[in-house]
């Protein structure tokens, strides 16, 4: 790497980790209506303009030293989630606030500064390193544009290689093509803690990998979370490595968050038809309790015009009418300070919704 | 890179005695390219070949055994091997050797100055448009597509004749023509590569957007360009010698491999070894910075 111009000795030329700021009791990351359209790109003589729902009003919170796990099928918008948790995306609109300041607003955290407490883990290990620079350059490459020496630059990288169990004298000097996919997903992972950041985006971080590397680089991630305080929000189509890994879990399904709750909660007492489809999905151990129920058939609907009210219900087995009408909003159905917050976005759980299975409304409600 | 490596030498020598299997130096990316080249015999050869017309051309005066402008009626087009003419002579007797090597310094000049001057700024235009990409790479590739839609020959004549003849209204000119060529590829290469997620990657490091290019971008980018650059300068000497053939850049009695080429074109029939020797020292050229490309960009290739 050739010397970089060195910034001026602002507050990011230590590299100091960000302190805490707002207690433990303040959420990390709270999003807020985050909304992102992509457009359509039809000819000119197409009147409407029309536009893939990718993301559409997602609101979450993820609270110091969680692991969140967002789950979903293809193309629910996890991984756009992701990018514009990271800022690589602009939203249309939305907010985000970490740890109580706003990200990238007025009086608010600076982009630089945010970026530098939130870092990401991408999929594709090799598509994610520079073919063309050796793994201490890569590592070291955020070190040394936050102002970093080149020999603190190095010495940070050799310390980062070690720390996720490659030796810096046999792998310091090598290009990404000379390494296996597990080396590279840990060289990733030792680049993403390069700033020591607070909050981790791992978007499918595992997904590539083959199950005995999985599982070392999931241990590798636990040790790495105790150890330095961090919080993880996890992306990922694995159920079994969700379950694992989460302390709560977050469904989505074309674009929305349509449950959310503790990782128990979510695979014993699912509420949502969807997330009961999915999880019934999961190929079962034992061979006397194989999966009875019929899979849920059919694509998910085309996210340029999602259906109306619910937008599950056309694949729904027990969809009404009040599916098509209205809008289901996330409820929460169970709130406790033991367990957690367990939300839903579904007709059949909020009482007096008009869906036949709804439990019946209380005298509170009808008041 | 080499920065980096030579801090590492200076603060950490191996322990005498220490076997120290491993590389713990990064060599730096340009530095292995360089070690890998120098291991190709082909590369190699024709860069000593490249290096050798570029030398006898600076030191024409003191190389070429007669002088190139001194014609004689009565030993003209004489055949290769003549006493005192070892590569024969021309339509006017001058000495073919000799021309030849004065010949390199115009053709081996017009050749690379418009290519190298068109590589930089085709490049810096093309790595702009990709990385900014959206509306701004479009208006900058569209525009640069007005000049693409003109055969490179006719854009020449059109440039160069509309600022008049002389070498450096030429050298302008084929600068002109080669800049959108280079700007597309650089363009498209730099596209592809900004997709890439290690872009994404050090886009969280909080680089600048120039950051990122010169150190993560640039090395993707460049090896490619370079190669298709380097296969222009045997188009760009071509091209040249037909704005020499139209009177537009280079002009009689002057020596430039083209124009000897066009010149000698009548004594095609009467004797055509010397009449191919211009073309067959164009050929050399080309042919030696096609190669030495190749070389180049396979060394650039660390997979192989």
């Amino acid at each position: 790497m050739r010397v970089l111009e060195s910034k001026p000795n602002g507050p990011s030329a230590q590299l100091q980790p960000a302190e805490d700021r707002g207690g433990p009791a303040q959420p990390l990351l709270a999003v807020k209506n985050l909304v992102k359209h992509f457009p359509v790109r039809d000819p000119f003589w197409v009147r409407e303009r029309r536009v893939v729902h990718a993301v559409d009003g997602v609101s979450f919170e993820v609270a110091k030293g969680e692991t969140l796990g967002i789950v979903g099928e293809s193309g629910c918008g996890k991984s756009t989630t992701a990018r514009l948790l990271a800022r690589l995306l602009m939203p249309d609109s939305g907010t985000l606030v970490f740890d109580g300041d706003g990200v990238d607003e007025f009086g608010g955290l600076g982009l630089s500064d945010y970026r530098r407490s939130l870092q990401m883990v991408f999929q594709d290990s090799f598509a994610s390193l520079n073919p063309r620079m050796t793994i201490e350059d890569t590592i070291g490459f955020a070190p040394r544009v936050h102002g970093l020496s080149p020999q603190a630059t190095i010495a940070r990288s050799h310390q980062l290689l070690e720390r996720v169990g490659l030796l810096p004298a046999q792998f310091a000097a090598r290009y990404p093509h000379e390494l296996s996919g597990g080396q590279r997903q840990r060289i990733n992972i030792a680049r993403a803690l390069a700033l020591q950041p607070r909050l981790l985006v791992l978007d499918e971080a595992v997904a590539a990998l083959d199950k005995s590397v999985q599982a070392q680089v999931l241990n590798l991630l636990q040790e790495l979370k105790r150890e330095q305080g961090l919080t993880y929000i996890f992306i990922s189509h694995d159920l079994h490595v969700v379950q694992y890994l989460c302390d709560r879990v977050m469904v989505m399904y074309l674009g929305q968050v349509i449950e959310i709750g503790p990782v128990e909660q979510i695979y014993n007492a699912a509420r949502h038809p969807y997330t009961q489809a999915l999880l019934s999905a999961v190929p079962s151990m034992d061979p006397k309790r194989r999966t009875a129920a019929p899979p849920l058939t059919g694509d998910p609907p085309n996210p340029i015009s999602p259906p109306s009210g619910c937008r599950f219900r056309d694949r729904c087995p027990r969809a009404e009418a009040i599916c098509a009408s209205s809008v289901p909003v996330l409820s929460a159905l169970l709130r406790e300070p033991g367990i957690g917050v367990h939300e839903v976005a579904c007709h059949m759980m909020v009482p007096g919704s008009g869906h036949s299975a709804a439990p019946a409304a209380s005298v509170m409600e009808i008041a | 890179m080499a920065v980096i490596a030579s801090h590492l030498l200076a603060s950490a020598p191996p322990p005498p005695g220490v076997m120290v299997s491993a590389r713990i130096v990064s060599p730096g990316y340009w530095r292995s390219v360089g070690h890998r080249l120098v291991r190709d015999r082909l590369a190699m050869f024709c860069a000593a070949v490249l290096v050798l017309l570029v030398l006898a051309a600076i030191f024409a005066p003191w190389v070429a055994p007669a002088d190139p402008f001194k014609a004689s009626m009565l030993k003209r087009l004489l055949p290769v091997g003549s006493p005192g003419y070892w590569l024969g002579s021309d339509e006017l007797g001058r000495d073919l050797l000799s021309r030849l090597i004065y010949g390199g310094r115009l053709s081996l000049a017009m050749g690379i100055v418009p290519v190298a001057a068109a590589f930089l700024i085709g490049t810096s235009i093309g790595v702009a448009a990709g990385f900014i990409g959206g509306k701004t790479n479009m208006a900058v590739m569209r525009t640069l597509d007005v000049f693409y839609a003109f055969p490179s020959v006719l854009l020449a004549v059109a440039i160069s004749g509309a600022m008049g003849p002389g070498l450096s209204n030429t050298l302008l000119a084929l600068t002109i023509v080669f800049i959108p060529q280079i700007a597309r590829v650089a363009e498209s290469v730099t596209t592809q590569v900004t997709q890439l997620e290690y872009i994404d990657a050090a886009r969280m490091s909080g680089a600048t957007s120039l950051t990122i290019i010169r150190l993560q971008v640039l090395g993707n980018v460049l090896g490619p360009v370079f190669v298709y650059a380097t296969g222009l300068i045997s188009v760009c000497m071509i091209l040249a010698s037909g704005l020499s053939f139209l009177g537009l850049g280079v002009r009689p009695p002057e020596a430039e491999w083209g124009l000897m080429l066009n010149t000698l074109r009548a004594a095609i029939f009467n004797n055509p070894v010397v009449a191919a020797l211009p073309g067959v020292m164009i050929f050399i050229t080309s042919v030696c910075f096609n190669m030495l490309a190749d070389g180049i960009r396979s060394a650039m290739d660390l997979k192989r």
